[in-house]
């Protein structure tokens, strides 16, 4: 059955207070909570994915009541998610939007390709430098190997 | 990381490259000194490499200093299962400094996170083998008089040499032009033919090594091409002998030219080469316990 987008109707619920992640690939929505931990945090969390959506087709949401992330915690989900947008909710009000803009270092999130990295035969955080963000290229600093979008596996 | 530690030959800037050819000509002239006693050293070998190790134990020896360690990883707890990162700090009770190799890429810069003595990485894979880089410069500056506007010529396996390429990167610094003679299946990968472009720094590719080459070079660096490169093994049949230096080969070279390789040889470079003067790769491996002595002594702030 398809759900259709109607103007003015919330597809889920709206927030006092808190953080939304909207426009997430809805395959990859599972993904952005699991990066984010969401899992772990006490907080009201409510997750929608699959719904109709006019630029996407489907997409995910994601609303977190109380919590409001920083830059750096929410840029983790650069790689993933690169046109989500975070709306900060005060009062029910969106007080600010922030864009999601992927670092120039991150650690964990993706797999080194190389099987004969350290960062795969040892109980550590892979770690990376954005050589390039469009197109995406990022570099392993311990086994120095080059990953390219279409070659990108997240752990 | 530790400031003193060599992972990658980029760890060095230029100036620290000299400093280190600088001290290794002092310990070529008086190799037996004490500079290192009351120091240990640990060798760490989790991939046996003989050549490599006993290289290194005879730098530190000649210094005056002691070395525990183990020669292949069979014989150390890593085969119970211990972490690398358990091996290091366990050792850095013991010693002053690590060298190590290691079969797993990144082993050594990730060694270098976990302890405060310094790391030399004696190669880790295919990645970074940095000593061997700084014997291979050594050599080109002992043998050549200098370093800047060389004519380099690289040959055989450019894709999967881990050799030819840090020592491009280290001579980045020396305005050198390169010719990188491969067959098709072993050219210089792009990423650093981007990098002498952007250095401007010239560089010519051929898959022919012929008499218009060797005629201008001042450095040959040889290297093995490995059966088990190639996914097409009729394409290895007929590349695997084009890519062999023959004595007669150097009739019309410049008298300067000398000939490196990182050894062990198989068959790239004939028999008969090795009678030529400008064959030179078994003084550049002698070279190597210099450099090696500079290194150490230079990480543990002795010199």
């Amino acid at each position: 059955m398809n759900t259709k987008y109607v103007k003015g109707e919330l597809q889920v619920k709206a927030l006092e207070n808190g953080t939304v992640i909207d426009h997430i690939p809805a395959n990859k929505l599972f993904k952005v909570v699991e990066i984010l931990q969401l899992e772990q945090i006490p907080n009201e969390v409510t997750i929608g994915n699959n719904l109709a959506s006019k630029r996407m087709g489907k997409k995910g949401i994601i609303k977190i009541a109380d919590r409001f992330f920083e830059e750096k915690e929410i840029n983790r989900i650069a790689l993933i998610a690169p046109n989500a947008k975070i709306n900060i909710i005060r009062d029910y009000q969106v007080t600010e939007k922030k864009i999601i803009e992927l670092p120039d270092h991150f650690k964990g999130i993706v797999k080194c390709v190389n099987p004969k990295c350290i960062t795969n035969n040892e109980a550590m955080e892979s770690r990376y430098d954005v050589l390039s963000k469009t197109p995406l290229v990022l570099k392993c600093p311990y086994c120095q190997r080059e990953i390219r979008e279409e070659e990108l596996q997240l752990l | 990381m530790s400031y003193s530690s060599l992972v990658s030959i980029t760890d060095y800037s230029k100036e620290q490259m000299l400093h280190i050819l600088k001290l290794a000509a002092g310990f070529e002239a008086n190799p037996n000194q004490d500079i290192l006693q009351g120091k240990v050293a640990a060798t760490l070998f989790f991939e046996p490499s003989t050549r490599t190790r006993l290289s290194f134990e005879t730098a530190i020896n000649r210094l005056g200093g002691r070395v525990i360690g183990f020669s292949d990883a069979s014989t150390s707890s890593s085969t119970k299962g211990e972490t690398l990162k358990d091996t290091i700090k366990m050792v850095s009770n013991y010693a002053d400094i690590i060298i190590m190799r290691h079969f797993l890429e990144g082993a050594a810069r990730y060694a270098t996170e976990v302890t405060d003595i310094p790391i030399i990485n004696a190669g880790d894979g295919a990645n970074q083998h940095p000593t061997q880089t700084m014997l291979d410069l050594y050599s080109i500056q002992k043998t050549q008089g200098r370093l800047d506007k060389l004519k380099i010529v690289m040959v055989g396996d450019l894709k999967y040499g881990r050799t030819v390429h840090s020592l491009l990167m280290a001579l980045m610094h020396f305005s050198p032009t390169f010719y990188f003679i491969a067959p098709e299946e072993l050219l210089m990968p792009n990423e650093y033919k981007l990098i002498c472009r952007e250095n401007n720094i010239p560089y010519y590719e051929d898959s022919v090594f012929g008499p218009e080459v060797i005629e201008q070079a001042d450095i040959i660096y040889m290297t093995r091409i490995q059966k088990e490169r190639f996914t097409d093994l009729v394409e290895y049949e007929k590349v695997k002998n084009l890519y062999i230096l023959h004595n007669y080969m150097l009739n019309d070279s410049k008298n300067n030219l000398r000939i490196l390789h990182p050894l062990p040889r198989v068959n790239e470079i004939s028999q008969d080469v090795d009678d030529n003067p400008k064959a030179y790769y078994f003084e550049q491996a002698r070279n190597g316990l210099y450099v090696r002595q500079a290194i150490i002594s230079h990480a543990l702030g002795l010199v």
